[in-house]
């Protein structure tokens, strides 16, 4: 008899760009920004500030060769040599680990630019939900820093939390969003646990009386709505909210989360896990440029 | 006279039926989601080795956070009482006791009478509980117990950051991918926990002697954590410190009712 094959729910799907019609020969600056996170890491190569292609993957053991996949993962789809590249800034958890980069700037300062870039000049909050931390970040016009917030102590409310949940339910994480509307009668209230630990002891019995997997599902997006909610009233909203890191892709989150807030998020035609790299390469470019 | 003790847990219900201050039979049944079976399973078995029957007990009285899913109690009491009932009867000397339990953490402070004065609680995070010693050790592909004589090998201090334990999890498995010794990380788990069971003791102040009860005090590992961690001679614990509230149940069914 064969075992079944477990299936993976924590898994997303790791994916690399190339822009099109930029063309790098042409350009003057080739930047690169690495966001090495605790969960993902990206590669955005930009010419002259505009982006060429990134690469987007999962974080191995070691920082050192996430930073390199992730380079090797956007060069592949750019099709460019690595020595072409005039200037590499690192960011995120693991940036003091790129051994390639030329210098770091701090997640806070690359997100608020990112956010700027990918969302446009009119975002004034950025809320930032990673792998293992929750960053609220007010910035001005021109996407400088104004004010942040941060909770990294706490599983409760990241997506770690959230990779939890969906595998304890066996629902890959892509569909959770969805799936949480898909509630049976009214909308169950949230969990009640704030520790993830506790909420997945809270949805084993919920389960047990009978609950369906969507119902715990919207139970749980609630709660970390709930938390999230938390740390931006604390903050202070302004209109020109974005949201960045990879839940902007559950909307079992985010939607309910906007409901309090009482704002509509931004849009953005790109990819919003690549937030804080295309902040880097951003600020790698404004470096080319001083010191051309 | 013969009195029962029930603590109903978030994991495990401990019963202790107990004649004039001596304990004469003990049982244990997990608590799972039938609270009401798992108390009449631990209270069978006591009976069973104390070799009473359940007509001959005079009052039974529960504690613990399942203490009102027990229909056989005559009354109930809280943990905080019955921990400091049970650790001052084990340890006279007692001032400071702390009782882990599977899914919460509690200090008390008592006086010279054994009376509590002051206590604080932790419900709220896994990272200061029982269960966060079985996640890392599964973490670690080992047992708990043998994760507490392991630690207590450890040659070297490995500091680990994480304040939670999802995420103590993530490091635990990057310190194996590092090459730690199984030791070292052991040693760095009991350390972890320590630290967030010494901020609750903290917020009642340090006394000694300390007592620790329930069932991770079982591990000399942890143990010795908090004693480096709380910097005192010793921290002291019974030898089985799971039945500890139980204990302290049964001292305060011994006591007529005002």
């Amino acid at each position: 008899m064969r075992e079944p094959k477990k299936i993976e729910c924590w898994r997303w799907t790791e994916s690399n760009w190339r822009h099109p019609a930029l063309e790098w020969r042409a350009a003057r600056f080739i930047t690169l920004g690495i966001d090495v996170g605790s969960v993902s890491s990206q590669a955005v190569l930009m010419a002259d500030g505009q982006i060429l292609g990134y690469g987007n993957l999962r974080t191995g053991s070691a920082s050192a060769d996430s930073a390199r996949q992730a380079l090797a993962f956007a060069l592949e789809a750019v099709d460019m040599p690595e020595s072409r590249v005039d200037c590499c800034i690192g960011t995120g958890y693991g940036r003091v680990n790129v051994p390639f980069s030329d210098r770091t700037v701090s997640e806070i300062a690359c997100h608020a630019r990112g956010a700027h870039f990918l969302f446009g000049p009119e975002v004034r909050t950025v809320l930032d939900v990673g792998g293992q931390d929750i960053k609220c970040i007010r910035c001005d016009e021109k996407g400088k820093v104004v004010n942040f917030l941060m909770n990294d102590k706490c599983a409760a409310g990241t997506g770690r939390g959230m990779e939890v949940f969906a595998d304890l339910l066996g629902v890959p994480i892509t569909e959770v969003g969805d799936r949480s509307f898909e509630f049976t009668g009214a909308e169950p209230a949230a969990v009640s646990s704030t520790c993830v630990v506790f909420a997945k002891s809270e949805a084993i019995g919920l389960l047990r009386r009978g609950w369906s997997r969507e119902d715990v599902l919207a139970a749980y997006c609630k709660a970390m709505a709930d938390r999230i909610f938390a740390l931006v009233k604390r903050i202070g909203v302004q209109p020109g909210f974005a949201v960045t890191g990879g839940l902007a892709k559950n909307r079992g989150v985010i939607d309910r989360l906007m409901l309090k807030i009482g704002l509509e998020r931004m849009g953005t035609p790109w990819d919003t896990q690549i937030a804080g790299a295309a902040g880097a390469a951003l600020f790698g470019h404004a470096f080319c440029l001083k010191n051309q | 006279m013969i009195t029962a003790g029930i603590d109903c847990g978030a994991m495990n219900t401990k019963t202790v039926v107990m004649k004039d201050g001596t304990i004469i039979g003990k049982g244990l049944a997990p608590t799972g989601f039938d609270a009401a079976g798992a108390v009449e399973d631990s209270l069978n078995q006591a009976l069973l080795q104390a070799g009473v029957a359940r007509a001959g007990i005079r009052r039974i009285c529960a504690t613990g956070s399942g203490r009102n899913a027990v229909p056989v109690a005559d009354e109930s009491v809280s943990e905080i009482k019955a921990m400091a009932r049970g650790a001052f009867c084990f340890f006279p000397g007692a001032r400071t006791v702390v009782d882990v339990g599977a899914e919460e953490g509690r200090a008390v402070k008592l006086d010279d009478h054994g009376r509590p004065v002051d206590f604080a609680v932790n419900d709220r995070c896994a990272a200061g509980a029982g269960v966060f010693i079985e996640a890392m050790a599964r973490a670690l592909g080992i047992g708990v117990e043998e994760m507490g004589r392991l630690s207590l090998r450890s040659e070297r201090e490995v500091r680990m950051n994480a304040p939670c334990a999802i995420f103590a999890e993530s490091e635990v498995i990057g310190l194996i991918h590092s090459n730690i010794p199984a030791a070292d990380i052991s040693r760095a788990i009991y350390d972890c926990i320590a630290r967030r069971i010494a901020g609750i003791i903290r917020r009642v102040g340090i006394h000694e002697e300390v007592v620790l009860i329930g069932g991770p005090a079982r591990s000399a590992g942890l143990l010795s954590s908090l004693r480096r961690e709380l910097k005192v001679t010793q921290v002291l614990a019974p030898a089985e410190p799971d039945f500890g509230a139980a204990v302290g149940a049964a001292l305060c069914a011994a006591e007529e009712p005002r």
